[in-house]
């Protein structure tokens, strides 16, 4: 039972409000600045880190090297642009590698 | 690739004991397949609808705080977000999924929502966005603990299925394979054995 510590990843737009809520904030401006941050603080014991969609791409080193373990969990969220849609991409990709095809897509 | 074997009896005992291990372990693998992947329905399932609600519910908080953005000045934002709230803490713990971590996330409730910032500069905008996003981080932590799940079930699933099928399809088939060929060998060796032997007593009596 640890106390785990979240935080958000994105641009500084989108992130300013989760201040407000307590959460830490990172702001980061490019790609590769977010893998970084990202990666030291799941060395950290993050429990949660949320990923703007613009910058969750980039991360996907470190995103596959926490896989296998249970956290922390990276979790992409929209940003002030709205959703572009890859969340639902990684549940479908989920789907289609568990059971061979997406069951989910027309239900 | 074949297995290596000499034509034994001692061989032929270890290779039955192997493969019935082999196939027991074929039928509880199958076994913990079928239930992961029904789990893994019910938690994609969740998933989705989740995902689908915090990522509506978020998008209309951003869009709140876009507009109040725009009531306000630059810096009577900065000043009123960037004075640290007070921070939220998360429990977090394991449970496990037949015998896979996948994390456990709660909130300590908090008693009574307070703006981390006065009133005189902000509007009313400002305080609605920050009102539904505190709403929506329940939310948002049964996402990442749904969604964290779901993603280390696909992966067991898959790594089960493996097992399942080299068992099945290349394992099991060798050792029938190895197992065939040595009786036929002794078998083989028997005859040749008994041959021999009706030879020899053939030439016996005809010497005596």
């Amino acid at each position: 039972m640890a106390n785990g510590k979240c935080a958000v990843i994105g641009d500084r737009d989108s992130i300013l409000l989760f201040k407000a809520v307590g959460i830490e904030v990172y702001a980061v401006t490019d790609g590769e600045q977010a893998n970084k941050t990202l990666h030291r603080l799941a060395r950290t014991g993050y429990g949660v880190v949320y990923v703007t969609e613009t910058y969750y791409p980039a991360c996907e080193e470190t995103i596959l090297e926490f896989q296998g373990e249970p956290y922390p969990a990276i979790i992409p969220i929209p940003d002030v642009s709205g959703t572009q849609g890859i969340g639902m991409r990684a549940i479908k990709e989920n789907v289609e590698k568990a059971v061979g095809l997406d069951i989910l897509s027309n239900s | 690739m074949a297995l290596q074997y000499k034509p034994t009896r001692m061989e032929l005992s270890n290779l039955k004991k192997r493969r019935t291990v082999a196939i027991r372990g074929h039928k509880m693998m199958k076994d913990k397949r079928d239930e992961l992947v029904r789990r893994f329905i019910v938690l994609a399932r969740k998933n989705k609808a989740l995902r689908l609600e915090t990522e509506k519910k978020l998008g209309e908080a951003m869009q709140n705080f876009v507009l109040a953005r725009a009531m306000m000045s630059g810096n009577e934002i900065d000043e009123a977000l960037m004075y640290p709230a007070r921070a939220i803490k998360v429990d977090m713990a394991k449970q496990n999924i037949l015998s896979i971590p996948v994390p456990k996330l709660s909130m300590e409730t908090q008693d009574g929502f307070v703006y981390p910032y006065g009133f005189a500069t902000t509007g009313a905008d400002l305080d609605g966005a920050v009102q539904a996003l505190a709403e929506i981080l329940p939310l948002m932590l049964e996402l990442a603990e749904v969604e964290k799940a779901t993603s280390r079930l696909a992966d067991e699933i898959e790594k089960t299925r493996r097992r399942v099928n080299a068992l099945e399809y290349v394992m099991i088939p060798q050792f029938d394979e190895a197992i065939h060929n040595i009786q036929m060998k002794l078998e083989e060796n028997e005859r040749g054995n008994t041959s021999r032997l009706m030879k020899t007593k053939e030439m016996l009596a005809k010497e005596a």
